[in-house]
C-alpha cells in the first residue's frame, strides 16, 4: 500500500524480493546498495544470523526522482528465505505495492522455487492480495552456473503467467537493476490506474 | 485489493505534527515520532536531527509486526504497547487506532509513567484525525481524482533514464 503525502510531496512505496533460501534475494539487495549514489538511498539494514542468513528482513531505501513534482521513494525488503522462517515473511508482505520473485536457477534448486513461489501465493492471499493482480516481476538469477536449468523450463514451471522475466547473475549485478526498474514501473503505472 | 493506502494531507498533518510537538514537550522526551504499520514513517518531531527516522521507522514496524504475530500465537489481537529500556535512552511504542504505530524516545528526565500518560492522551487525539484521513482517502480514491492518474509512460521512463 502506497503512502502519499501531499505535504512534503512525497510517495512511498514498498517492493518485497521473494524466493526461497540463498536464492539471492539479500545479494541483489547489496548490489542495488553498492551501485546506488550516497545521495538516493538511505542505510541498508540487514536482519540477519551470525552466518549471514536473513533472520526477518533486509531493507533498503531508494530515492528514484521525481514524478510530477512528487519524489518517489521505494523501499527494499527482502524475506528470510529458509522454509521454517513462515511466520516471518508473511509479516513482510504487510501492505506490499509490488513482488520481486527470485528463482535459483540451479536443477536441484527447481522444488525449492516451486513450493516458495506456491508459499508466496498463500502468503499474499492471507493479506488479501492476489498474485495476479499486483505488479509481479520473475528473475532467473545464477545464470552464470554449470548447474542452471534451461530457461524454457523455468519459463514453464516458474512462470506461467507470463509476468516480466529477467536472467540475472546478482553478484556481479548481471539483471539487478533490470528487474528493479521492471517492477516500480508497474507499481507506477498501478497508481496512475489510482488502484 | 486490500483497502486504498495512506494519504497524508496538508490540513491533517499539522494537526498531527502539533499534537506530537505538544507530547515531545508534555512527556519530556527527546523524539516522538509517527509510522504506518507498513514501516513508512509519517512525521517525526523532537531532536530528530541524528536520527536516521527512515530505518527506525521501518525497523519499528517489523517489530510491532513481530510482537503483533507473537500476540496472535497467544490469542491476543494485539500488544497495544511495547517498551524498550536503554542504559541511556528508553522507547515507548504504542499502537493508535489499530494503524499507525507512536514512537517516544526518552531518557532519564523523564519516566516511564509520565510518557504512558501522556501517550494515552495524545493517542486519542491522534486516532481521530486517522479516522477523518481515511475517511477523506476513501472519499478522493472513489472520486478518482489521484494525482498520479495524469502521468504518462514518458513520466515513468525518465525516472529511469540515467
Amino acid at each position: 500500500m502506497s503512502f502519499i503525502n501531499y505535504t512534503s510531496r512525497e510517495i512511498n512505496c514498498k517492493i518485497v524480493y521473494y524466493g526461497p533460501g540463498l536464492c539471492g534475494k539479500t545479494t541483489n539487495l547489496q548490489y542495488i546498495y553498492d551501485k546506488t549514489n550516497p545521495t538516493a538511498k538511505g542505510k541498508m539494514i540487514s536482519l540477519a544470523t551470525e552466518t549471514e542468513r536473513t533472520l526477518f528482513f533486509d531493507f533498503l531505501p531508494l530515492s528514484l526522482g521525481e514524478i510530477r513534482g512528487f519524489k518517489t521513494r521505494f523501499h527494499l525488503y527482502t524475506v528470510p528465505g529458509q522454509v521454517f522462517y513462515d511466520a516471518s515473511r508473511k509479516l513482510i508482505l504487510k501492505g506490499v505495492d509490488g513482488v520481486v520473485f527470485v528463482a535459483d536457477s540451479q536443477l536441484e534448486r527447481m522444488e525449492a522455487n516451486i513450493e516458495s513461489l506456491e508459499n508466496l501465493r498463500i502468503n499474499l492471499a492471507e493479506h488479501g492480495y492476489d498474485l495476479d493482480n499486483i505488479p509481479y516481476v520473475v528473475q532467473y538469477n545464477k545464470r552464470d552456473l554449470p548447474n542452471a536449468a534451461p530457461l524454457d523450463e523455468l519459463k514453464k514451471l516458474l512462470n506461467p503467467t507470463n509476468v516480466p522475466e529477467f536472467e540475472a547473475c546478482a553478484v556481479t549485478g548481471e539483471g539487478v537493476f533490470d528487474t528493479l526498474k521492471a517492477v516500480a514501473k508497474l507499481v507506477l503505472q498501478e497508481l496512475r490506474k489510482g488502484r | 485489493m486490500p483497502g486504498p493506502g495512506m494519504v497524508m494531507y496538508e490540513e491533517e498533518f499539522h494537526q498531527i505534527t502539533q499534537i506530537l510537538e505538544k507530547l515531545v514537550k508534555d512527556a519530556n522526551s527527546k523524539v516522538v515520532f509517527l509510522v504506518d504499520k507498513n514501516g513508512q514513517l509519517i512525521a517525526a518531531e523532537g531532536a530528530t536531527e541524528n536520527l536516521d527516522t527512515t530505518s527506525l521507522a521501518s525497523l519499528t514496524a517489523g517489530n510491532i509486526a513481530a510482537t503483533g504475530g507473537l500476540a496472535k500465537l497467544l490469542g491476543e489481537k494485539e500488544f497495544s504497547i511495547l517498551f524498550h529500556e536503554g542504559e541511556r535512552d528508553n522507547l515507548h511504542i504504542s499502537i493508535v487506532g489499530m494503524r499507525v504505530i507512536l514512537v517516544v524516545i526518552f531518557d532519564n528526565r523523564s519516566s516511564l509513567g509520565l510518557v504512558r500518560l501522556r501517550v494515552k492522551k495524545s493517542s486519542e487525539e491522534l486516532g481521530r484525525i486517522f479516522d477523518n484521513l481515511m475517511k477523506k482517502a476513501e472519499a478522493e480514491a472513489t472520486g478518482g481524482s489521484s494525482p498520479f492518474a495524469e502521468i504518462t509512460d514518458d513520466d515513468i521512463d525518465n525516472l529511469f533514464s540515467e
